[in-house]
């Protein structure tokens, strides 16, 4: 299917390291200087994304996933959003000290990234043809005509029945799904080497959920992608993702083979997230085995963010921070990670 | 999109009929003689009132004069004023006078208005947000008048660079520049305050993040992305504003002696000239209505989830 | 026609029920009294309202008094604003002519929201012919652009000689009211139409609730802050045509004491005595504008989305 594709498309000037590490996000931080005081929503985050790696990361609302994403992605707002420090490689370049141009170059054929909610996501204004063909015209030079052939070859790519008739209609004449697939259409039309998909499902119902969810699975095992797949949905993540990092206030709290973290978790919060599956998606509601919510980012706790909730806190979980290390074949933020694992 | 058409139009017939009626009322009710001066100095002779009032159907009761009105209107006769001349006539040349003046008036509006309103709205929070602000502010809060009378002065008479007043009757168009300004300035502040603020809430909007996502430069997400979201509504209110350009034009053709169709109302009150007032008002409501729907149907094409079905 | 004035102040951005409108209330209320721009409009409204109330308050000098030896002065200790072309103080002109533009603008204010209010409500509440009609109604008044129809009305019905005081400004009052309802009328309709779908409202219905009272617990709370915000953003533009109509001589008229005449009449001397002409067009500017700031204020509040 990709002739025409890989026949046009210029040879990346990109590539990663031996071991096929593509992105590299190294003790990340992100501030939000806003009126009511800094909102510090991401305080260290490090992991790394390799080719054909499906890389899940879950937590709470609030926790800081989408900012993650979309510090990688390059489209936070700054002001008010501030990165005092870390580092994020693209294939061995930092892409936070390169210029913005060449940096704005790479989202599309490089890093390319879908949203939760397509509908407001796609612009109401123009075709989804000419949205998707926007890409071509942008940054291949195509002109009008053979992008919207090019639209209507990805359409098709992602399922759209009559993807010829459907090219030049515009996003609220389609279903959800379909909308979903439209983006997710736009995103891989440069093949890039690396998809984040925030929340790809989140919207839809759960028959559509599982269509998408095999499509962008599909899609990654024919291209090679690194996906970051951004969730709620533990249930979903089991088939699809190879590995996964858990989330809490801005900080990875556990990291894990995404088998060992289903049957072995590490932490006290990612156990609390397994127990409460069903309930994970509505917004605002106390996770039932957990209970309370996250913190206010402007106020973390001193030591362990989790301890106010956590029902092993002990003295010292108020006044040290945990690192994140070695538990076994995984990783855990928890003073008490060993005593999770085996109990 | 035809049917929808023909239903609007239908739908204008009652709105016209009750605009005129109200309309003729009260110009009925002008008080004062309308042949007072016909006759030199002195009173006309009773023997030409009674002609005049009976050419004029003046002694009929109220609904059957407009029903006469109407029933010639219709037939494309807009009648003679008092002095005898086809109102036609005298239309068709004010009509062009005020029509570029509106135009310009317009164009002003999305010109000056858009881009000082886009400035504003990339910049927001910046000094030229706040210039923009505090402009339009400036100019909403000053009487259309006082900002005309004032720029009269200052352009026309002290240094000269327009000409003070334009009583001719074919102005060239450059002479009509400084009254446009003055007609459209309060509309250039409102729909500059309305670009800003609709530029602002897209840019905060998902497809403008989108647009980041997929790479392209900020001035494509701005330009081609947000733009054409931001001015639907104020294509709206430009239509919906032109009644009031049209309600300000008797003020600015009354401040630069312009003989446009304000003008012509002006001196038909004046004159007690009922027919004259009569027939350019509704000549004005029926282009104003038209205008309206007009922009209802740019309302569709600017946004596909409009359908006019 | 659209409903464009409706469509620019979405309908408060409402709640589902009756305790969510008045919660929208108390929000709106404390970030109101978070806002600069609401005190500061709220106290120049204050000053004014006192100006047009009790004038004596902020002058002892008499306005109808001109001193025939003393025109055109400049402002001095004696007369702070100056004199004007008939020797009257500029001061206490300015001050006693705040009562005309106050009163036109807030009573033209509360009858167009009360005539626009209740056909508004009516239509959208009740639909069907009576909605038709109405609406072709609204449609009549809002085709005669306001100036236009100010302007027929004050010259058809024009003042004596010694008409009273409050005769032409009732006048004024009745003919902004006539033709500046619509405006009120689209936007309460387009309110109620999005309010009357909603749950509580059909099951108030189901209920046998009279539609008195629905309309005034359940659709009222909801519809009405749009149309308060308008009114008050029309109140500025009530103030402003009563001065043009000032202006072109067919409102108010000397001997009466206002700022449109005052205007009017320093505009003819605007080249030599620019300062009889800054004074009363000040005043008034500052009343539009407050006005204006307090509508945007208020809309603000119920709409955190503009901020
Ligand atoms: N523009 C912003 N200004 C201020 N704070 C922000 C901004 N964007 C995000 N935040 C804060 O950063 C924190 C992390 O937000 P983020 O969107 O990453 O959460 P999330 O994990 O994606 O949650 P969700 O599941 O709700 O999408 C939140 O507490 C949020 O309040
Ligand atoms: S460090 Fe303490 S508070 Fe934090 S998760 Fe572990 S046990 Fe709970
Ligand atoms: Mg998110």
């Amino acid at each position: 299917m990709t002739t025409t594709t890989t026949s046009s498309a210029p040879v990346s000037d990109y590539k990663p390291d031996a071991d096929g590490r593509l992105l590299e996000v190294d003790d990340l931080h992100v501030e939000f200087h806003t009126q009511e005081g800094v909102a510090k929503a991401i305080n260290g985050v490090s992991f790394d994304l390799h080719q054909g790696e499906t890389l899940a990361i879950l937590g709470e609302s609030g926790s800081g996933k989408s900012v993650t994403a979309q510090a990688v992605m390059g489209i936070l707002d700054m002001p008010p959003a501030v990165i005092p420090s870390g580092a994020i490689r693209y294939c061995g370049q930092d892409l936070l000290t390169m210029p913005e141009e060449q940096r704005r170059k790479m989202r599309g054929p490089e890093i390319s990234m879908i949203f939760q909610d397509a509908l407001s996501s796609l612009n109401p204004t123009f075709p989804v043809g000419w949205q998707i063909g926007e890409m071509f015209r942008q940054h291949r030079g195509m002109n009008k005509s053979d992008a919207y052939a090019q639209a209507v070859r990805l359409m098709e790519r992602v399922a759209i029945p009559a993807a010829k008739e459907r090219v030049k209609q515009y996003p609220h004449q389609f279903s959800g799904g379909m909308r979903q697939r439209i983006m997710i259409a736009m995103a891989i039309a440069l093949d890039p080497a690396v998809l984040i998909a925030d929340e790809p499902t989140t919207a839809l119902d759960v028959t559509v959920q599982a269509q998408i969810m095999a499509l962008l699975a599909e899609l990654q095992e024919e291209r090679q992608m690194g996906l970051i797949l951004i969730t709620h949905d533990l249930g979903v993540v089991a088939d699809v993702a190879d590995r996964a990092a858990v989330m809490y206030a801005g900080r990875i709290v556990a990291k894990a083979g995404i088998d060992d973290l289903y049957a072995r978790p590490a932490h006290p919060y990612t156990r609390g997230l397994l127990e409460s599956i069903p309930r994970l998606d509505q917004k605002g509601q106390t996770l039932a085995a957990i209970g309370g919510l996250p913190p206010n980012l402007t106020r973390i706790p001193a030591g362990c963010a989790f301890n106010p909730r956590c029902r092993m806190a002990q003295d010292v979980c108020r006044t040290d921070v945990p690192a994140l290390r070695d538990v076994g074949q995984q990783k855990s933020a928890c003073h008490f990670a060993e005593e999770v694992l085996n109990g | 999109m035809g049917k929808y058409i023909v239903r609007r139009l239908l739908q204008m017939i009652p709105v016209i009929l009750g605009a005129t009626f109200i309309i003729f009322a009260m110009v009925f009710a002008l008080p004062g003689d309308p042949t007072v001066g016909k006759c030199g100095e002195r009173p006309c002779s009773a023997e030409y009132v009674a002609k005049f009032r009976e050419e004029h159907n003046l002694n009929d009761p109220l609904v059957v004069q407009y029903g006469k009105y109407l029933g010639k209107f219709v037939q494309g006769d807009l009648g003679t004023n008092y002095y005898g001349i086809p109102v036609k006539e005298d239309l068709a040349q004010r009509y062009t006078i005020t029509g570029r003046l509106a135009l310009m008036a317009i164009a002003f509006e999305a010109v000056i208005g858009i881009l000082a309103g886009v400035l504003a709205g990339v910049r927001k929070g910046r000094f030229i947000d706040n210039l923009v602000t505090v402009s339009t502010l400036f100019v909403i809060s000053i009487p259309v008048f006082v900002i005309g009378v004032f720029l009269q002065y200052l352009f026309g008479i002290k240094w000269g660079i327009f000409p003070a007043t334009v009583p001719s009757l074919d102005a060239p168009t450059s002479s009509l520049i400084l009254p446009a300004f003055v007609l459209g300035s309060l509309s250039i502040a409102y729909v500059a305050r309305l670009t800003r603020t609709n530029l602002v809430e897209n840019l905060r909007s998902d497809y403008v993040r989108t647009a980041k996502a997929k790479g392209l430069t900020k001035n494509r997400a701005v330009g081609v992305h947000t733009l054409r979201n931001s001015l639907i509504p104020v294509v709206t209110f430009i239509g919906a504003d032109f009644g009031g350009l049209l309600g300000g034009a008797i003020v600015t053709e009354r401040i630069f002696n312009i003989q446009g169709v304000g003008g012509y109302i002006w001196r038909g009150i004046n004159s007690r000239d009922g027919v004259a007032v009569v027939s350019t008002v509704t000549v004005l409501v029926i282009v104003y209505l038209l205008v309206n729907l007009l922009v209802d149907l740019l309302y569709g094409v600017l946004d596909p989830r409009i359908s006019h079905d | 026609m659209t409903d464009t004035i409706a469509a620019t102040v979405a309908p408060g951005a409402a709640g589902d029920d009756v305790g969510e409108a008045r919660s929208l209330t108390q929000d709106a209320w404390r970030s109101l009294k978070k806002n600069k721009m609401f005190w500061i409009s709220v106290a120049l409204i204050g000053v004014f309202v006192l100006m047009a109330i009790w004038p004596s308050l902020f002058t002892s000098k008499d306005p109808g008094f001109g001193d025939i030896n003393n025109v055109r002065a400049t402002p001095s200790a004696e007369h702070w604003f100056g004199t004007d072309t008939q020797g009257y103080d500029i001061y206490a002109r300015t001050i006693y002519g705040a009562r005309a533009s106050i009163i036109v603008g807030i009573l033209a204010s509360l009858t167009t929201l009360l005539l626009g209010g209740v056909l508004g409500v009516l239509a959208g509440f009740y639909g069907g012919w009576l909605d038709a009609l109405l609406s072709r109604i609204t449609d009549i008044f809002y085709a005669i652009p306001l100036i236009l129809g100010g302007i027929l009305f004050m010259a058809s019905f024009p003042n004596g000689a010694n008409s009273n005081y409050f005769v032409v400004v009732g006048k004024v009052v009745l003919v902004l009211t006539v033709f500046g309802w619509p405006t009120i009328a689209r936007l309460m309709r387009s309110s109620v139409l999005q309010v009357k779908p909603n749950e509580y409202v059909l099951a108030a219905r189901a209920l046998g609730a009279s539609p008195w009272r629905i309309i005034r617990s359940h659709i009222l709370p909801n519809a009405l802050a749009p149309a308060i915000v308008v009114a008050t953003i029309n109140l500025g533009v009530f103030i402003v045509v009563e001065a043009t109509l000032s202006f072109l001589g067919i409102g108010l008229t000397p001997p009466a004491i206002s700022w449109g005449v005052a205007i009017s009449d320093a505009l003819n001397a605007i080249r030599t005595y620019p300062h009889i002409l800054l004074f009363p067009s000040l005043f008034l500017s500052l009343a539009v504008l407050a006005f204006i700031l307090l509508g945007d204020a208020v809309r603000d509040a119920f709409d955190p989305k503009s901020r």
